[in-house]
């Protein structure tokens, strides 16, 4: 199969009134891949995520999905769209009212009319790929946050999507899980010819599985590249940000004028 | 929580709820002894009506058949028109009597029926012929104060 | 100092343009959630879930209070009518009380606070779990799903609530007088009966607790879907859910009253 493009994102900008959150964007998914978007915190990676999911409308350019256009959909054919489509949470976002079961049976039972065994038969696949099939009637309180996340991905595969958005999949997770995460999005993305599209700042691990990223910082695009091209690159903000380092284009002090003369110490002795 | 639990919760919980609301209905209210579905009108004219208001009891021997629902000024023979909703078990004579009456010193004023002799009966939206106004206690001071002079000037 | 005066008008202005534009807003989710009720109607095992967590489980606060609001209703009743010899009337006095103001309005404060703060507390820790976008993000309508259902469970659930009240409340009230003081049982029940009338005071009672009911359920939820979706924006709205709320059932109460009860005795 040649890898053609899911996503096509081009010229795209977002605003929240005068503020400006993404300028600028180009990017193309191309499918079966896993592509993480990298960046510090506040440099517009969920906003990203909420245009590709339509949640949001852009100032201008566009998001294109399988060659439509995001906002210009219908509301019925962004919903039609968006079975196609799933996204796991940063926190997961399991519905707490539910048990883990029915919250892996909630879109079958929302937007099918299987039959009832049918979607347990099905639950408990999804279960099994996770690797908790026998959690399945424990509810969302008695899971730990790795469980949870997994519950989440269960639920995020239940109808087979083509797109799977992670928002800071390895966000306050132990090592173990967090590895753990890192392999099934990788598993089944190749398993189940999905695209993944995983946000998050956690470099090591998700250099380990992704096959492209993108760095994004203060709205633009800084730097993309495979995984080696990332690692090898001498780009002053990559080299930052892959290797953690305190000081460099994202600087450590906020704003500020002069330190001494913020001190008064300019005319001290005078 | 289990489904089955919940739901015999909420059925029973309907249940009683609806069980409130007919005893408030028949127990607390009046729907058992008064029904505005079946009862016919009937209309006195009466000189005076006192204190008498609308949703007063209308009374045949003690025992209430209906409820005054209309009190308007008759603007030709300017007496006061009420009507009365009777229920339709209780049928009156056509020359039956109806007064204003007090219950009690300072209770509420209510409409009294005497029933006649008359062969036929009062049908929907007639009229009650004879009729006795409430008795105004200033009207009755003012008559005893009267007789009482008249009577301190023959001596 | 004219610099001062325009700022503050600007800030009159402000809060006034804000004040409607919620107002607006809010009045706009209501009718959506009306128009979005489809699905609850449609699967009304949604509905009969959220009539046990409102209904249900604001039973016992509103059959303890009822039967202490009937009770002391019976004891100064008493006090004050045997004064006058009237004391064969407490039963009409508490009937008459409950039936037409303190059933539905005690009963919705308290199924305000109750139910109403956790309807706003759930929807709102949904919303700051991310659960709403999740079920957005899976083309579930949260309106649909979330907010029309325990709308509805609300506005089904307060008339039987408030009818619960008013009967274990005239109950508290035949305790108290007939039970323990003595007044006869004849004349309780059958004062009662000839003063309480069906279509004016039953009906009219009925009425205004399904007017509460909707303006209870539908701030509740409207607070719960609009909170910030932080662990003070929950708390906060669940706070003004109980404070509006409150204020629309006394007021509300008013002028329902007014309405219901002009020009008579």
């Amino acid at each position: 199969m040649t890898p053609e493009a899911l996503v096509e994102i081009k010229g795209l900008n977002f605003s929240y009134g005068e503020r400006s959150i993404l300028k600028g964007i180009n990017m193309t998914m191309l499918r079966g891949k896993v592509i993480a978007i990298m960046g510090g915190s506040g440099s517009g990676k969920t906003t990203l995520l909420r245009l590709i999911g339509g949640a949001v409308t852009p100032s201008s350019g566009y998001v294109k999905i399988a060659g439509k256009v995001v906002h210009e959909l219908k509301r019925d054919d962004l919903f039609r769209m968006r079975r196609k489509m799933s996204m796991l949470f940063q926190f997961g976002a399991l519905f707490t009212d539910l048990s883990v079961f029915d919250n892996v049976a909630f879109q079958m039972r929302e937007h099918t009319d299987l039959p009832e065994p049918m979607i347990r038969d099905l639950v408990l696949m999804k279960l099994q790929a996770v690797g908790l099939r026998g959690a399945h009637d424990l509810m969302p309180a008695q899971l730990s946050g790795g469980m949870a996340r997994r519950v989440a991905l269960a639920r995020s595969i239940a109808l087979d999507p083509v797109l799977i958005m992670y928002d800071e999949p390895f966000t306050g997770l132990d090592p173990i899980s967090l590895s753990v995460i890192g392999n099934l999005i990788r598993r089944l993305t190749d398993a189940l010819g999905m695209t993944s599209l995983v946000v998050t700042h956690d470099v090591q691990e998700s250099l380990k599985i992704v096959d492209y990223v993108y760095f994004i910082s203060e709205g633009v695009i800084a730097a993309h590249g495979t995984p080696a091209e990332v690692r090898g690159s001498v780009a002053p903000f990559v080299h930052q940000f892959v290797h953690g380092e305190e000081d460099g284009p994202v600087s450590f002090h906020y704003p500020a004028e002069a330190y001494a003369s913020d001190l008064k110490l300019e005319t001290g002795f005078a | 929580m289990q489904r089955t639990v919940m739901d015999l919760w909420v059925g029973l919980f309907v249940i009683v709820g609806i069980g409130a609301l007919l005893f408030l209905a028949l127990k607390v209210g009046n729907m058992g002894t008064y029904s505005a579905a079946q009862s016919y009108m009937l209309i006195g004219n009466f000189e005076n009506i006192g204190g008498l208001k609308v949703r007063a009891p209308v009374k045949s021997a003690g025992v209430v058949v209906g409820r005054v629902t209309d009190i308007r000024l008759n603007t030709e023979t300017f007496d006061a028109a009420v009507t009365m909703s009777i229920d339709s078990r209780y049928q009156f004579p056509k020359d039956t009597f109806a007064s204003i009456l007090t219950a009690g010193l300072l209770g509420e004023q209510y409409i009294g029926l005497a029933a006649g002799g008359d062969e036929t009966s009062l049908k929907e939206g007639d009229k009650i012929m004879k009729t006795n106004s409430a008795i105004v206690l200033e009207d009755l001071i003012g008559r005893f104060l009267f007789n009482k002079a008249a009577e301190g000037d023959k001596d | 100092m004219p610099r001062r005066i325009v700022i503050g008008i600007r800030g009159v202005g402000h809060r006034v343009i804000d004040s409607i534009w919620r107002l607006g807003y809010a009045s706009r989710f209501f009718l959506l959630t009306l128009l979005k009720s489809g699905t609850s109607l449609r699967r009304f095992g949604l509905v009969i879930r959220e009539l046990y967590f409102t209904g249900v489980l604001s039973l016992i606060i509103i059959l303890v209070s009822g039967l202490f609001v009937g009770m002391v209703l019976g004891l100064q009743g008493y006090e004050t009518l045997q004064k006058y010899g009237a004391e064969s009337a407490v039963g009409t006095l508490v009937a008459l009380s409950l039936v037409r103001e303190l059933g539905p309005v005690v009963a919705a404060l308290l199924f305000a606070s109750r139910a109403g703060s956790a309807i706003t507390a759930e929807i709102g820790l949904m919303k700051a779990t991310e659960q709403l976008a999740a079920m957005e993000m899976m083309a579930v309508d949260p309106i649909a799903r979330v907010v029309a259902p325990r709308f509805w469970a609300g506005v089904i659930s307060m008339p039987f609530l408030a009818a619960l009240f008013s009967t274990i409340g005239v109950f508290g009230g035949y305790l108290v007088a007939v039970v323990v003081i003595g007044v006869d049982e004849g004349s309780f029940w059958s004062q009662m009966q000839n003063a309480v009338d069906f279509r004016y005071d039953i009906v009219n009672g009925i009425i205004k607790t399904c007017v509460f009911g909707v303006a209870v359920t539908a701030i509740a939820v409207f607070e719960g879907y609009d909170a910030s979706p932080t662990a003070e924006g929950v708390s906060g709205a669940t706070t003004r859910t109980v404070v509006t709320s409150s204020l629309a059932i006394l007021g509300l109460d008013f002028v329902l009253t007014s309405f219901m009860f002009r020009g008579m005795s």
